[in-house]
């Protein structure tokens, strides 16, 4: 993901040009996420006054356990979606990683624990690699090419499965493995950690780095991208590839937390992420958007299913709610963002 | 190296939308679909569980094979790679044009998969129903694992013996259509109203054969219902998924857990005490069972009347009793002390 060979100061002249027209935007994806921290107080307030046993650490924490794996997908589905594309495969790479790693803990249970990890993400970013081809080099629009690959994937998988074994139980692995799920790290879950380590550079990369910016630039106006002389195509394998390596690194996990691995892991997973990438106010049509605004959205789905779940509302409507509950926090969201962008424009007219 | 991606990348697009049209289901087992000429009738038969690559079913069909091979006959295993109603019914339609001799099905759902096992049935073509009944004029026979009062009543009563009869319990069912789920769990309603009057069923929640749910859907019940004291999942993924639940937040042993599994998926458990006894039929004589009663019809031996008395092999002699059902036997509890005698 290095920059390429145009001469370097008009580069940089166009990109802080850039910069400085998407300062509006740049300032209103940070108010959206203030938007969703008000959708997430309002559940929490609500519910709180409801049931009180809602507003435990030990409930939030089982929340954040809860949305870590998903998280970490979201973190790759942002990058992918910041380009204009969508990455429908994760449930499938998640899927297809967490049995390949959970049989090989089985066939080798004396390996290092990170040998296995290496494992899932080098597999996953293999599977996204080539989705990434698929999409840039084979020009194959993105949601065409990953339901294509979702089917692959998942059909890889059932071969797999088929010829090895049908399903990886909790005592074929070693505990190191599955412990990965339930060690804690100074009092905090290890899932939670990775998913906040991750996050972090991510946001951190996509904030500082010139590729990063350029992602953005890549989604926002693809023809004007290759006219400043961005790799556009590069940069959209890139994109895919890494939303494979944490597909891949949460497929690790994934097997570490359910200890039970069969060829249906992971399964319709892709919906769950790309809801909380959209909750959280990534643009789906590329260009805008965070990851802290998709891991808030991962946050804030969680603590809506965790909620409706405490609040005891019966199963066949949670579903409903659900859905209901991922427009109405759009919906609010949107008003909300209106409401501060409206604000601020009429300070600036008097100023 | 770039034009190199240029010239494979539409041989991959291909290859990717070859995939698309062979998805949604896999055939295990050498069966072709060439009819046999044997003297007694075309001992092709065809197993369509719920699922495929699911351990319960493939020890399932395990047990067809060995049956196949005691008689002689084809076996295959075909199905959708998720339990879904609706993706049974093109299986139903294919396996019929194929001409097999029979087809042995777990239903999704007793009614969706009716009208294209009728279809089969008035081309010739024998059903036996396993593992979940489908409507009975849909079907020759249907191979009963277990009594269904049988496994609802003796699930309530191993739970009982865990939390000495008192406190409040929950089921983690499959889908909420599934036949056999409701039977078992009318039968523990009934079991705790008449032999457990302090042990109250609080809720009974769904997980769908899904791992995420399933484990998350215990999670929400322990939030829900902080003085639970136990939870029967009579479903082999749910109780998996439970189990890890409980013991990712150190419930282990303190809630108990118990329902229908298989002893492989669930030896862990067993031994770190997350579970003190669980259930189970032995899937492989069901498979076994289902597959030689297909074969006698088939063959014309039995016509699949009630009263019908005939020899399954190395499991013995049965009857159809009621409504065309033939009893597999008990189920056999599995714990600590019994469970490395078992491999499935």
């Amino acid at each position: 993901m290095k920059m390429t060979t145009t001469s370097h100061e008009v580069e940089s002249a166009k990109q802080r040009n850039h910069m400085g027209l998407a300062r509006l935007p740049g300032l209103v994806s940070r108010v959206r996420e203030l938007g969703l921290l008000a959708v997430l107080f309002f559940i929490i307030l609500v519910v709180s006054v409801q049931a009180p046993r809602f507003l435990s650490i030990d409930n939030f924490v089982q929340i954040l356990l809860s949305v870590a794996i998903i998280a970490i997908v979201a973190v790759g589905e942002t990058l992918v979606v910041l380009t204009r594309n969508v990455d429908l495969s994760v449930g499938s790479m998640v899927g297809i990683t967490a049995f390949v790693t959970a049989y090989f803990f089985q066939q080798i249970p004396n390996t290092n624990i990170l040998v296995g990890i290496l494992l899932g993400c080098v597999l996953g970013l293999a599977l996204g690699s080539i989705n990434g081809l698929i999409v840039s080099l084979g020009r194959v629009p993105a949601i065409v090419a990953t339901l294509g690959t979702l089917y692959v994937y998942r059909g890889l998988l059932f071969v797999i499965g088929s010829n090895t074994t049908t399903q990886v139980n909790a005592s074929d692995v070693p505990p190191g493995y599955l412990a990965l799920a339930t060690t804690q790290i100074l009092g905090i879950p290890a899932l939670i950690l990775i998913a906040a380590v991750i996050a972090i550079i991510a946001a951190y990369f996509l904030h500082a780095s010139k590729s990063g910016r350029q992602l953005y630039a890549v989604g926002s106006n693809p023809a004007a991208a290759d006219m400043i002389g961005i790799r556009r195509n590069r940069l959209v394998f890139a994109a895919f590839a890494a939303s494979g390596l944490l597909a891949g690194l949460a497929g690790v996990l994934w097997g570490a937390r359910f200890a039970t691995v069969g060829a249906t892991a992971a399964t319709g997973l892709e919906l769950q992420v790309i809801a909380a990438v959209v909750v959280g106010g990534v643009n789906i049509f590329g260009g805008s958007g965070t990851i802290l605004g998709a891991v808030l959205g991962a946050i804030v789905l969680g603590t809506l299913q965790n909620a409706l779940n405490i609040l005891n509302i019966s199963q066949f409507w949670l579903q409903a709610s659900y859905g209901a509950a991922i427009i109405g926090a759009v919906v609010l969201d949107a008003i909300i963002t209106r409401w501060v962008q409206r604000t601020i424009l009429a300070r600036r007219k008097k100023v | 190296m770039k034009k190199l991606f240029q010239t494979l990348g539409p041989s991959f697009l291909v290859f990717v939308l070859l995939m698309l049209v062979a998805c949604g289901g896999t055939t295990t087992g050498g069966g072709t679909p060439t009819p046999t000429t044997s003297s007694g009738g075309n001992l092709n038969i065809a197993f369509l569980p719920k699922q495929i690559n699911n351990p319960y079913f493939d020890t399932a069909a395990k047990g067809g094979q060995l049956a196949a091979t005691d008689l002689k006959g084809q076996f295959k295993q075909v199905g959708p790679s998720t339990a879904n109603a609706a993706a049974q019914v093109p299986f139903i339609t294919t396996l019929t044009e194929q001409r097999v001799g029979a087809i042995v099905i777990s239903g999704d759902d007793p009614n969706a998969v009716a009208p294209a096992l009728k279809q089969a049935m008035s081309q010739g073509v024998k059903v036996v129903s396993y593992d979940a009944d489908v409507a009975p004029d849909a079907r020759n026979v249907f191979i009963n694992q277990a009594n269904s009062e049988q496994i609802g009543r003796s699930e309530v009563d191993l739970l009982a013996q865990q939390i000495n009869s008192a406190g409040q319990i929950a089921v983690l069912s499959a889908a909420s259509t599934a036949a056999n789920q409701n039977t078992w769990i009318g039968f523990m309603k009934d079991e705790l109203a008449t032999k457990y009057p302090n042990m109250q069923l609080v809720k009974v929640v769904y997980g769908n054969d899904d791992d995420q749910t399933s484990f998350n859907d215990t999670l929400a019940l322990l939030q829900q219902y902080p003085n639970l004291k136990g939870i029967i999942s009579p479903t082999t993924v749910g109780i998996a998924a439970a189990a890890r639940a409980l013991e990712s937040v150190k419930k282990g042993g303190k809630v108990a857990l118990t329902g229908l599994g298989t002893p492989n998926q669930l030896r862990q458990y067993v031994k770190d005490g997350t579970i003190k006894g669980f259930e189970l039929w032995d899937p492989g004589n069901l498979g076994y069972l289902a597959y030689y009663v297909a074969a006698l019809l088939v063959e014309g031996k039995i016509k699949g009347t009630v009263g019908e008395t005939f020899t399954a092999g190395k499991l013995g002699s049965y009857t159809i009793g009621a409504n065309n059902v033939v009893l597999l036997g008990p189920p056999t509890v599995f714990n600590a002390a019994n469970i490395d005698n078992f491999n499935f």
